[in-house]
């Protein structure tokens, strides 16, 4: 149930970010999910697409460096404590979280999206089922 | 089975490369004493004439050339021949200073020719293969050097010059080449074309490329054999000697035999000026034994490397050079520690990012700062930041611990740095002093 998420190799300067997202707009691309992770000379943009192939392909042409990872997309009720819950069933699973982010796009009938990379994907997968969380491939539109 | 283009100059001995050069030196050093009064002035000053050479062994007692001398003298002053003998000119780049023009005769083009046909059989060229020449043609020696020495040892000759990539690799699959004569950092290049266009190494048909005219290291090499599937060989030479081919590479792969019968090396200290013996290392100096309109004596190329007289299993007896570790022009002074850019690349090599870097040295509050930009390669892009962190991090300690200075690393996007299709541009010095 993990999905893929595009790392992006970026340099940090201006219009760097633009010009990436130009050539994905230019391709029809929506973006699902995007996360911006800096250091003083570049960064790295991480981003959850449909067409994860697609996406990779695009920014090879344009020479661009980037991966995959995978990632585990949960949706939580909108609501104050919805966020710890996530967390509360991943501490006591023991699952370690490198980083999260949030998806741009909002759930219907007030639920957010959150994308978690974490060590152990499958361990993390199970605890969040069995707190009864709903995990996600695709995004609504 | 080895195969010469020269094998009784090439596998000489001793005693016969000796004859050969007493025999040869003599009359040089008469012909420059009669028709190149700039050169004639300097041994009067020196308070030597030709009488006082008998052989080799009297070299030493010479003066030497140096590029200063070849700009003082810019453009007529070395001429040893009249101009209606001279047939052609080639010209450096003159990045370090006023363009160097040599001239060449009929003749000293035929020698020239045979120095670069040498090089290429040395390479396992033979009349069977298709040799692409991807040097640039025109004021630039690579082009016109290797193109002669190709057509001597009867390769079928591609002189595709430089530039335009995606036809050189047209030309080499449709023609099947079999041997590519460029500079390394294009060769570099090609290999990256290749790979990005889904090309292994039993794609392409090559199995030798001649590399030369600018300063590569070891780890260089390895990359381009493995990327293209063949034997990478060094060659060597200057505009000033008349081109690649005063020096060559064979299946050893260390160090470049020197053709001795055209080219007599010495090594000397820089500063003092004194010859040092075989094997030490120090500023390499060559005398041209049969230049006809441009005769070099003793001429200092400010290159750094070492001579070797051991056996090699080639069978030539020619006296090999190491690998220069750089011209002294391309040495920087960094807070007064000597920076060669050969030294960065062999770091970077080793820790696996590609050979795109460029050198940048300024200067902030009167303190000397390096920053070295290197391209991300895929290899080396992970999603993990801190991953990233650590190897940027052992980069500069392995710089620091090469160069004895810290310089800063900045990771920069791929293809941000110019690629070259001649020398690249490997430095840029913003210092104004």
């Amino acid at each position: 149930m993990a999905i893929k998420q595009i790392s992006v190799f970026l340099e940090n300067s201006p219009g760097k970010l633009d010009e990436m997202t130009k050539i994905l707009a230019d391709a029809g691309i929506t973006l699902r999910a995007l996360s911006l992770a800096e250091t003083k000379d570049f960064g790295i943009v991480r981003i959850i697409v449909d067409n994860v192939i697609e996406t990779a392909t695009i920014l090879k042409e344009h020479a661009y460096i980037s991966s995959m990872t995978p990632v585990v997309a949960v949706m939580v009720p909108d609501i104050a404590g919805g966020l710890n819950k996530v967390l509360a069933a991943l501490t006591s699973a023991s699952v370690n979280l490198e980083y999260m982010y949030s998806a741009l796009a909002g759930g219907k009938g007030g639920n957010a999206y959150m994308i978690l990379r974490v060590e152990d994907i499958k361990k993390a997968e199970k605890a969040l089922r069995s707190a009864g969380f709903r995990l996600v491939e695709k995004f609504p539109d | 089975m080895e195969k010469y283009y020269q094998q009784e100059v090439e596998c000489a001995t001793p005693e016969i490369m000796r004859g050969i050069q007493n025999e040869k030196l003599l009359k040089q050093v008469k012909h420059v004493w009669d028709n190149v009064p700039y050169y004639r002035k300097k041994m009067e000053e020196k308070g030597v004439t030709p009488d006082d050479i008998h052989s080799i062994d009297d070299l030493h007692k010479l003066p030497f050339l140096s590029k200063k001398d070849l700009r003082d003298a810019y453009p007529y002053g070395l001429l040893g021949k009249p101009l209606k003998d001279c047939v052609r000119i080639h010209s450096t780049s003159g990045t370090t200073g006023k363009r160097v023009v040599a001239f060449y005769t009929q003749h000293d083009i035929d020698l020239w020719e045979d120095c670069c046909a040498r090089a290429i059989m040395a390479a396992g060229g033979t009349d069977e293969d298709v040799c692409q020449v991807s040097y640039g043609y025109g004021l630039f020696t690579g082009g016109a050097g290797l193109d002669g020495g190709s057509h001597k040892v009867g390769c079928l000759t591609v002189p595709t010059s430089s530039g335009n990539t995606d036809r050189q690799i047209m030309f080499i699959r449709d023609l099947q080449a079999s041997i590519i004569c460029c500079t390394p950092s294009y060769a570099a290049y090609l290999g990256e074309r290749m790979k990005e266009m889904g090309l292994g190494p039993d794609d392409i048909p090559l199995k030798a490329g001649i590399f030369g005219a600018e300063a590569w290291s070891e780890e260089m090499r390895q990359d381009i054999q493995k990327t293209m599937g063949i034997k990478a060989y060094d060659i060597y030479g200057l505009t000033e000697l008349s081109g690649p081919g005063v020096s060559f590479e064979c299946s050893e792969q260390n160090g470049m035999h020197v053709n001795e019968d055209h080219f007599i090396p010495e090594i000397i200290d820089p500063d003092t000026e004194e010859i040092l013996p075989v094997g030490s290392e120090g500023e390499l100096v060559f005398t041209a034994l049969d230049k006809e309109a441009f005769p070099m004596i003793r001429y200092r190329t400010r290159d750094i490397c070492s001579l070797s007289r051991e056996k090699c299993s080639c069978g030539r007896t020619l006296i090999k050079m190491a690998k220069p570790k750089g011209r002294s022009d391309d040495m920087l002074i960094i807070r007064g520690v000597n920076v060669f850019p050969s030294q960065i690349e062999t770091v970077l090599l080793n820790l696996g990012y590609a050979a795109n870097y460029q050198i940048i040295v300024g200067r902030v509050n009167n303190t000397d700062t390096l920053d070295v930009h290197v391209e991300m390669t895929p290899e080396m892009f992970t999603d993990n930041l801190g991953e990233i962190n650590r190897r940027q991090k052992e980069l500069v300690d392995s710089l620091k611990s090469m160069l004895g200075i810290k310089a800063n690393v900045k990771l920069v996007a791929p293809k941000t740095i110019a690629r070259s299709e001649g020398k690249a541009v490997r430095v840029i010095d913003n210092r104004k002093i």
